[in-house]
């Protein structure tokens, strides 16, 4: 294959990746930007994500659905399930250590292999498939210049799926809900005004404890629902949430912790260039790049390209 | 009526209000005084439930505050203007009003009266609406800070040094604000340092020293009592 339509392929895996990612950063950047808590279990709420698309799945497939109608229940049940388990220990672990930074950390890292572990026993130590609700094989076309001027052709191996394009709709459509929700809705204010000021959000009487208890769970439910979306891509496993963890800290990192209009660049930036760099070299490379960007983002811009400074 | 009864509580370990007892009725100003450090701030937040209470009640018309979630204090009817304003910087003026409103009135209708109201109170705050809060002058941001407090429809309205800061005439313009709301017959507790200001101003004056209750003076031993006022404060 010519460069060019070899470059459109490699970003067009990279537009899935960088859609999945954002989804899952977001929330990871929401729990942060609004409780001011770093969520180490948040990787295992997006491999806990795809774990009960399986099996919300499988139960489907008992009672006669079709792919189509078991994936939309997966969609709906699986985060709503998983967020509610992130709540309930909010409530549990969080709320208890008085939402201390430094223990939130330690307490988060014990959840995470809580909860991994829970998934090898219950689920087991074997990949599973979920099957896409739709999977047409879209052929892209090129064009060239030819003997009668540019001319369309639709090369060989230049192809994506219905179901991949979806998912880089989905998560666009999810986003601008969010964004929407953010700034939009009352619901959305009260957050926003817990994070500028706990304190005075309380002396206005806002729940606060409540607040984070459902942000906790918005932020697991978000991460629950990148999971769904690429278990028809990418089969689930237990030990699924450490790379998507990583890298869903480089992009909070670049975009700067808790802007989420930074963790949705930052997404872009990094889904892309490791869907590019993984395409033309090497899927370790595009790791090392990334890792890079972040280590250069924390020496000459600590609070990322649109966190804010000494909030 | 508002009633303050050996009121002890700090942060952690660390005691700053010890028994103290202070009172404010309907239409009345009272204004707590004392040094930095006396613990005038502290009291306003353990008034909020924001310091939790180790000892005694916080009744307003009955109800102990200090037994409440602190976030359903205000819905008891008891507006917070804090220290340094601390506004939502990031939200607008209207949003600002809006988390106020949350706070006061259930009614959509009665919401949209007290927002009128408040900007007919403070006009400019109307012509400002879609302003971020954070880029308001000081003095526009005291408006706002004390119209998302009105905006509960407090029976009680506590003012932390709400004149810090600003210019004299938007120091009058907060003073007439108070004495609008004392003629309407709110309870009114104002934290204020400087003497000169307060003199005409308070129907009763409380002076707390190292967190405990020193003196207290009612209207008419104000004047009089103005050199011992002065001999607490060091001024």
């Amino acid at each position: 294959m010519e460069f060019g339509p070899y470059l459109m392929l490699a970003m067009l895996e990279g537009a899935v990746l960088a859609a999945v990612l954002a989804l899952m950063a977001s929330g990871l950047s929401l729990v942060f930007g609004v409780m001011r808590v770093v969520n180490v279990a948040h990787g295992e709420f997006y491999m806990l994500g795809a774990v009960m698309a399986w099996v919300v799945t499988q139960f489907m497939m008992g009672l006669g659905g079709g792919p189509a109608v078991n994936f939309i229940a997966a969609a709906v049940l699986a985060p709503l399930i998983v967020g509610s388990i992130a709540a309930a220990a909010d409530v549990v672990i969080l709320k208890r250590l008085n939402y201390d930074p430094e223990r939130v950390i330690v307490a988060t890292i014990g959840l995470l292999y809580i909860i991994q572990q829970a998934a090898l026993m219950g689920y087991g130590p074997d990949a599973k498939p979920v099957v896409a609700p739709f999977n047409e094989r879209i052929a892209l076309p090129w064009v060239a210049w030819g003997e009668n001027g540019l001319e369309m052709y639709y090369p060989w191996g230049l192809s994506t799926t219905s179901y991949k394009l979806f998912v880089i709709v989905a998560a666009v459509v999810i986003l601008a809900g969010l964004r929407l929700f953010m700034t939009r809705s009352r619901a959305g204010l009260v957050m926003r005004a817990t994070q500028l000021d706990g304190e005075m959000a309380t002396a206005f009487g806002i729940p606060v404890e409540r607040v984070y208890a459902i942000v906790f769970g918005a932020g697991a439910a978000l991460a629950a629902l990148a999971g769904v979306l690429i278990v028809p891509i990418q089969q689930a496993h237990y030990l699924m949430g450490g790379d998507a963890l990583l890298l869903s800290f480089i992009v909070v990192i670049i975009g700067g912790l808790g802007s989420l209009a930074g963790t949705v660049v930052a997404a872009v930036l990094i889904g892309m260039s490791d869907g590019i760099i993984s395409v033309f070299f090497t899927p370790t490379l595009a790791k090392i790049i990334a890792t890079l960007a972040v280590a250069l983002v924390l020496v000459f811009r600590p609070q990322g390209l649109f966190g804010v400074k000494n909030r | 009526m508002f009633q303050i009864e050996g009121l002890t509580a700090g942060y952690g370990q660390a005691t700053i209000l010890r028994e103290v007892s202070l009172q404010a009725a309907p239409g009345e100003i009272t204004v707590l005084m004392g040094r930095n450090g006396a613990g005038k701030t502290t009291l306003m937040k353990a008034i909020m439930g924001l310091v939790r209470a180790e000892a005694g009640q916080v009744r307003l018309d009955g109800t102990d505050l200090a037994a409440l979630p602190p976030h359903q204090v205000p819905g008891h009817g008891v507006g917070y203007v804090p220290q340094g304003r601390r506004l939502f910087s990031e939200l607008t003026v209207a949003q600002n009003i809006e988390i106020g409103l949350g706070a006061g009135p259930k009614e959509a209708s009665k919401r949209r009266e007290t927002r009128d109201e408040m900007l007919e109170l403070f006009p400019r705050l109307g012509e400002r609406m879609g302003q971020r809060a954070g880029t308001l002058s000081g003095g526009e941001q005291q408006m706002l800070a004390t119209a998302r407090a009105l905006c509960l429809r407090p029976k009680l309205l506590l003012l932390d040094e709400p004149t810090e800061g600003l210019q004299p005439s938007m120091i009058e313009a907060i003073r007439q604000v108070m004495v609008q709301m004392r003629d309407r017959g709110l309870a009114v507790l104002l934290v204020e340092q400087r003497i000169d200001a307060v003199l005409e101003l308070a129907d009763r004056i409380s002076v707390i020293e190292m967190g405990r209750n020193a003196e207290d003076f009612t209207k008419p031993e104000i004047a009089p009592g103005e050199a011992r006022l002065r001999a607490h404060l060091g001024v």
